[in-house]
């Protein structure tokens, strides 16, 4: 047996150290002068593959910003970076951590990526007054800002999504009119995510006349047989692959053997990336995918940032081959919003460091025309996006990109989705949470 | 009055006076930590204190307690520990949504209520197989109410996102919204299960409970009703365990849904009660701090010391993942029964020291 008393002091040391750990926080060097951006990120756990290009985008794009312009109008941009795992729990505890700004530096917006700390962070983030972006996923009914101040599902719910999926069929067919009696299948994944789209395609297949079979697959997705038998049973003229994780690169493989033409399948905004066709070979050529963030580094900004950053070594990408892909490109999209919101906001408040409710004007106010994105290079990259106080989505158009086996290229122009439409779905969905957590919605007519 | 009647009075006496020692010192450090819980916390502690740090390793401990009744006492394995937090999570929403009339602490108590009758269910193949053969089988519970809660729209109002969210919370009118409001929510309940666990665990129920843990068999034979005191320990266990997931759900998170509540929760509560301690009560509340704040102070010490210049960001989140195992498997090493013998074994070192060592 050990001596006691030395026992106690190694216990009381590493006592000490973790409680001087834990209130320590985190400790890297930044002036008042500074404009907070923190990073959420997931480096390890299941999702971690598709994370790291995101923060490389999205950080390298930061850095861009201090190193071309010295940043926002002179503001400076410090980041730090809390993990989270993806997970709800991990991701309030670095909410918490961060929310108080960094040093002096406050946070004017908050990127969640990921749904479920998007979900938890929803009450607390209007408590603390911290805007929420969340790119392509999050709370479809928060496209309505009146009762949801907070909460910015920014480019494209996925209502839009499904309205603009089937504007683009009606363009390859011909006009909406060539709609009526096609078949479509959307081959979903069964979860709240997958079932999202059933409700503005039953609209939708009702207004155009086009017939559509819904199909789930039960998570993970690893066996897809019986689904795909019945699809060929079907013959339909396009599947709608609404995939998540493995079931993307199964269904691609599975429609190869019982010849589905890859080309006849266009997946979702989650199953547009590399990660989700390179595992399907060679069936996945010809695959078509949604997307808001083109895969490719033949747009302006890239040459920008390979000036700047790549060719100097400042790079967030261990692999610089993910320089260029989709989630990297998405990544700057994330980036390029945060920045452009704050930079509305400084318009307004002027050019110093802003906090979570100047940033939410800024998001708000925010419009990025086809001029500015041409400034910031980043046509054919991103869509035209212009928020307000009723409208937190605020673009709506989609592209379509093909796998060739080795990249995607861009094979449409932006589709818009028939938003106008499917608004007062969203704006019962948004009543419904209103009542539910008796909320009263903003006024947005008297909003400046 | 003969010497072996002054010798057996003695003796008693001496028993009585260790005993009362023996229930002195945990009495009094009891009321020193209510009074640190309950008055220096709520003076002293910022948001982050109460929402990353307190709220969670309190709940966490409940949910340890659930299981703890059910491993430690009655000795029935069991993985569906986040299965039974979910009901409970689930069950206290749809009180609060269907019946808003029913005050706060009666959802959660229903909420608990519902739990434990699944629980019950659940606990029905228990009459029957033992050890590993009953930890897979309570793996059904996992995954078919995660199906459940994934399938069917009623269970969360339809809402398109599959999530739940707590509407307002309020107690006799008064808001409890903020971080100290559900710190001192989440306190009392914890605290009142708990003072009710440790009673319970002294009572007959619990001494059945030991007797069938230590040996069925002989149990049986002494007249204890095997089926009966599983099944109660089933059910008091997925009670808790209800009412850890309500917690979780409202108190903590603010939402969640049918896959909020995985399989690795209910891991972390088994590695809880091993790390905290087999049949003990404290040993929850040791064995929740450590597991939910060892990768805080963790992923704290590697920010304060600026690590993340030195080595790759993804390096680092990976590292500290592999030292918080090797940190349970030396522990575990060290002192087989957890924490909370740890505690115990140093209070009583500490007690003849420096005479003895």
């Amino acid at each position: 047996m050990s001596f006691l008393p030395r026992r106690l002091d190694r216990w009381l040391l590493s006592a000490a150290i973790g409680a001087a750990a834990l209130i320590a926080g985190p400790a890297v060097e930044a002036g008042s002068n500074d404009q907070y951006v923190p990073l959420l990120s997931y480096r390890v756990g299941p999702y971690a593959s598709s994370g790291i290009p995101i923060w490389g985008g999205f950080l390298d794009y930061l850095h861009y910003i201090n190193e071309a312009e010295g940043g926002i109008n002179g503001v400076k941009i410090v980041t730090s970076e809390c993990e989270t795992g993806w997970l709800a729990e991990r991701g309030v505890e670095c909410y918490e951590r961060i929310k108080g700004g960094l040093d002096g530096s406050p946070v004017a917006i908050l990127h969640p990526f990921s749904q479920p700390i998007a979900y938890a962070l929803t009450d607390k983030s209007v408590a603390d007054k911290i805007p929420l972006i969340t790119l392509d996923y999050g709370r479809t009914e928060a496209t309505d800002g009146s009762v949801f101040p907070y909460f910015f599902p920014v480019m494209l719910n996925f209502y839009s999504e499904a309205s603009g999926l089937i504007n683009y069929i009606a363009e390859r067919s011909g006009g909406p009119d060539k709609l009526k009696g096609k078949k479509i299948v959307s081959l979903y994944h069964d979860s709240p995510y997958g079932r999202e789209t059933i409700g503005p395609l039953d609209l939708l297949s009702k207004k155009y006349g086009f017939e559509i079979y819904e199909i789930p697959v039960p998570h993970p997705g690893n066996e897809q047989q019986s689904q795909w038998q019945q699809i060929r049973r079907i013959k339909p003229d396009w599947v709608f692959l609404r995939g998540w994780g493995v079931m993307t690169p199964v269904a691609i493989k599975t429609a190869a053997r019982v010849g589905f033409p890859a080309d006849h399948i266009i997946g979702d905004v989650w199953s547009s990336s590399e990660d989700d066709v390179i595992p399907a070979g060679n069936a996945a050529k010809g695959y078509l995918a949604i997307t808001t963030y083109p895969g490719g580094t033949g747009f302006k900004i890239h040459e920008e940032l390979r000036k700047y950053i790549i060719s100097k070594g400042k790079s967030d990408l261990k692999d610089l081959k993910q320089f260029g892909t989709v989630y990297y490109n998405s990544g700057i999209i994330s980036a390029v919003i945060t920045v452009e919101a704050i930079r509305t906001a400084q318009a307004k408040f002027g050019h110093r460091p802003l906090n979570g409710e100047e940033g939410r004007w800024g998001l708000e106010h925010l419009n990025i025309d086809n001029k500015r994105l041409a400034e910031l290079g980043l046509t054919g990259l991103m869509q035209p996006l212009r928020l307000s106080c009723s409208d937190h989505e605020g673009g709506g158009a989609i592209k379509i990109q093909q796998w060739d086996g080795e990249k995607w290229t861009a094979i449409s122009d932006w589709v818009n989705a028939d938003r106008a439409l499917l608004r007062p779905l969203i704006e019962e969905k948004a009543a419904a949470y209103a009542k539910e957590k008796s909320l009263t919605p903003r006024n947005c007519a008297a909003e400046s | 009055l003969s010497l072996s009647e002054i010798g057996f009075s003695f003796a008693e006496a001496g028993s009585e006076a260790h005993r009362r020692l023996r229930l002195w010192r945990p009495r009094w450090s009891l009321w020193l930590g209510l009074a640190i819980a309950f008055v220096a916390a709520p003076l002293v502690g910022s948001d982050y204190w109460f929402q990353a740090i307190l709220i969670p390793v309190l709940v966490m401990a409940l949910a340890g307690l659930g299981l703890n009744i059910l491993t430690g006492y009655a000795g029935q394995a069991s993985l569906g520990t986040a299965a039974f937090m979910s009901v409970g999570a689930f069950a206290t929403y749809n009180f609060l949504l269907r019946l808003p009339w029913l005050p706060l602490p009666v959802s959660i108590a229903l909420g608990g209520v519902v739990a434990a009758l699944v629980g019950l269910l659940f606990g029905l193949p228990s009459l029957r197989i033992k050890g590993f053969y009953l930890l897979a089988s309570t793996l059904a519970a996992q995954f078919s109410i995660e199906w459940l809660f994934s399938q069917f729209p009623w269970f969360f109002n339809n809402a398109s996102s599959g999530a739940i969210s707590a509407p307002r919370l309020e107690i006799l009118g008064h808001d409890i919204g903020s971080p100290l409001g559900r710190y001192l929510l989440t306190l009392t309940i914890v605290g009142l299960l708990t003072w009710l666990a440790a009673n319970l665990v002294r009572s007959q129920i619990g001494r059945n409970w030991m007797a069938v843990r230590d040996m069925d068999t002989a149990a049986a034979v002494i007249g204890i009703p095997i089926m009966r005191t599983k099944l109660l320990a089933f059910a008091v266990s997925s009670f808790y365990c209800g009412v850890a997931g309500a917690l979780w759900a409202f108190a903590y998170l603010g939402t969640t849904d049918a896959h909020g509540f995985d399989l690795d929760q209910s891991f972390e509560a088994l590695f809880i009660i091993i790390i905290g301690g087999m049949g003990s009560i404290f040993g929850n509340l040791l064995g929740a701090a450590f597991i939910v704040l060892l990768p805080i102070a963790l992923n704290n010490l590697t920010t304060a010391w600026h690590l993340g210049d030195l080595l790759d960001e993804s390096l680092l989140g990976n590292l500290q993942k592999a030292l918080f195992g090797a940190l349970i498997i030396w522990f575990l090493i060290k002192e087989p029964d957890g924490l909370a013998r740890l505690l115990q074994s140093a209070r009583e070192r500490l007690s003849i020291w420096p005479l003895r060592s």
